[in-house]
């Protein structure tokens, strides 16, 4: 296996109030390609801090982090928003879909942002709607669809542009357990067909399926195990 | 996507993107007719100067046209002087003057124009013939309605009224040959014409051949400015007139409409550029949470924006062309009240439609409408995403 994202002493400082909070004290984390990884611990001990700035949506006060051997620290606007764009893929606890767009067109928004042509985003969203088990939801708007299916929807979009690394932040949060348990299915699947997923959780279930469980406390890594998952 | 997302995003609050649309609107048919009368009038009055081809105009000297009784004597030796300049191609004379209709006991009184029916500029036959005999008026339809008049009638017409012996001069028995549409008279008011030598002969005027005022028609427009200066110095006592030069005298005493229409049409852009940008902002408070989704997945900030000014942009132009419609009817509803105004010619239109003021005002309102959208799109493309995301979470 090789290193996909490798942080190094990663500290987050965040100003409140006229003083620095301390998210994130020196996390060093190394995630290898097909991994499936779950962050969890107590609440404010810094672990979607960490889910962040391994997705490049935030930087790092200092230390470094690296995903497929690029610097996301040190990119620019601009070219940070691409890298997220081809190379990580987002589920967001409370799915975050376009209202305004069905299931399908949500789909392909990462797509068309990246330039694909219109015939192989139709039939790309419609191939990973069928693979969330959404073949028969393409049409249906958000507000049509259950949290389940919506977090499906969710899922997919993430997978749009082949990222070489899925992020989850909570991503049963918001689902009732039966639910919950077919997304953790879902991204048991995703894994095992050669997905590295990382997710940041409470749901002891969830974290129990992932093969490697890290423990944070007090914006630092406390305990990082294999897990039977 | 970019133009479908925008659109879904109009569609998402109908009720209030119909709102919008509304207001700006009628901030554009505001915006379109302030334009139109800043413009209108002045253009319409330079078509009405030169809807007969006439580029000067001589009078006496220090009065306007008709302004007050002043005439200039030998009006057949001035128009036959200038005539025989080779770039003149046409000298119209014409007298001014009130005639009173008799009828029985009362009479009706109207303006009467004493001219050269060959070579007149003043009116337009609109029924029957001109008056090229003697005795033959063209009369305009108020005329013909305040006498009870038709072609062909013989009428008592007096030039004169003296009101201590309350006895009329100067009356003859003249024949209404023809309707005629005057081009300089204001709404309302009773006009005739007849030949300049009868008019003469019943004001008294015919001894020593006056006349109010002479239009003059150039050849080649570039020769105005020569001409009128050989005219100054041929008459000392005529003032002379071009179309320019009553164009400056229009521009100014019309500034007081240019600068209402000015403070007024940009009252509007203002009113379309922050109702435009108070709905965007609202939009775009409203979906903080989905714009950031849409940055974090790797929509660019500048696609972010583009959508977001889309937005503004489509809202303003359905807006800017709803309004020119709009614009256009009450501008029209406004011409027919401001064309009453008392001494102007009836056929001066204060809102003259011209496409290159509907495109000023659809034009200005699109890039009010961007502008609008601007400044709350760069916002929302702008927030750091990560703390966003954390706050959406907690709200």
């Amino acid at each position: 296996m090789t290193v996909l994202v490798r942080a190094r002493d990663v500290r987050r400082d965040y100003p409140l109030d006229g003083e620095a909070v301390h998210a994130l004290r020196g996390v060093s984390l190394d995630i290898e390609r097909g991994e499936y990884l779950a962050i969890v611990g107590p609440s404010g001990c810094g672990k979607s801090s960490l889910l962040n700035l391994l997705g490049a949506i935030d930087a790092p006060t200092s230390g470094s982090v690296e995903i497929e051997g690029r610097n996301v620290g040190s990119l620019g606007d601009r070219e940070v928003t691409a890298f997220r764009l081809h190379h990580i893929g987002f589920v967001f606890q409370r799915f975050y879909l376009l209202p305004i767009l069905s299931a399908r067109e949500n789909v392909e928004l990462p797509m068309a942002e990246a330039g694909v042509p219109a015939a192989e985003r139709r039939q790309r969203s419609t191939e990973l709607l069928r693979y969330v088990d959404l073949g028969d939801r393409l049409r249906h708007r958000p507000s049509q669809l259950s949290g389940g299916e919506q977090q499906r929807v969710a899922i997919a979009r993430a997978l749009a542009n082949r990222p070489a690394l899925l992020l989850a932040d909570e991503p049963t949060g918001e689902l009732d357990a039966k639910t919950g348990r077919e997304i953790i299915d879902l991204f048991g699947r995703l894994n095992a067909d050669g997905t590295t997923v990382v997710v940041v959780t409470h749901d002891e279930g969830l974290a129990r399926a992932a093969r490697r469980v890290v423990h944070m406390r007090d914006g630092q890594i406390v305990h990082d195990e294999a897990s039977s998952g | 996507m970019r133009f479908v997302l925008a659109l879904a995003s109009l569609r998402r609050n109908r009720a209030r993107t119909i709102l919008a649309v509304l207001g700006v609107a009628i901030a554009a048919a505001m915006l379109l007719d302030m334009v139109m009368l800043s413009t209108g009038m002045r253009e319409s009055f330079r078509q009405l100067l030169l809807s007969r081809g006439f580029q000067m105009r001589l009078t006496p000297r220090g009065t306007l046209p008709f302004d007050t009784e002043a005439s200039i004597p030998g009006a057949t030796g001035i128009a036959a002087r200038i005539r025989s300049r080779p770039e003149v191609d046409l000298v119209s004379a014409v007298l001014g003057a009130s005639v009173h209709v008799l009828r029985g006991d009362s009479t009706v009184t109207s303006f009467a124009l004493g001219v050269d029916p060959r070579a007149q500029g003043d009116y337009e036959l609109a029924a029957g013939a001109d008056a090229l005999a003697p005795d033959a008026i063209v009369a305009n339809e108020d005329f013909l309605r305040a006498t009870r008049a038709k072609i062909g009638d013989t009428l008592r017409i007096a030039a004169g009224y003296d009101p201590q012996l309350r006895s009329h001069s100067g009356e003859r028995a003249l024949v209404v040959a023809g309707r005629a549409r005057f081009l300089y008279l204001a709404a309302g008011q009773l006009a005739i014409a007849l030949p300049l030598r009868t008019l003469q002969q019943m004001t008294g005027a015919a001894h020593d051949d006056r006349a109010s005022l002479f239009m003059v028609r150039v050849r080649n427009p570039s020769t105005v400015k020569e001409v009128s200066r050989w005219i100054r110095d041929s008459f000392p006592a005529i003032d002379v007139i071009s179309t320019s030069d009553a164009m400056a005298r229009v521009d100014e005493r019309l500034s007081y409409f240019r600068q209402l229409s000015a403070i007024l049409g940009a009252v509007s852009l203002i009113v379309g550029f922050l109702l435009v940008t108070t709905l965007v902002t609202v939009s775009v408070h409203e979906r903080t949470g989905e714009i950031v989704v849409m940055r974090a997945i790797g929509v660019s900030r500048l696609h972010v924006v583009q959508q977001i000014v889309l937005e503004g942009t489509a809202m303003t132009v359905a807006g800017a062309v709803l309004g020119t419609g709009l614009g256009l009817i009450t501008a029209r509803y406004l011409n027919t009240i401001l064309s009453r105004f008392p001494g102007l010619p009836a056929a001066i239109d204060f809102f003259l439609f011209q496409p290159r003021d509907a495109w000023t005002a659809i034009g200005l309102l699109t890039a009010c409408g961007v502008l609008a959208g601007l400044y709350p799109a760069w916002r929302a493309a702008s927030l750091p995403l990560a703390h966003t995301l954390r706050e959406e979470a907690v709200a």
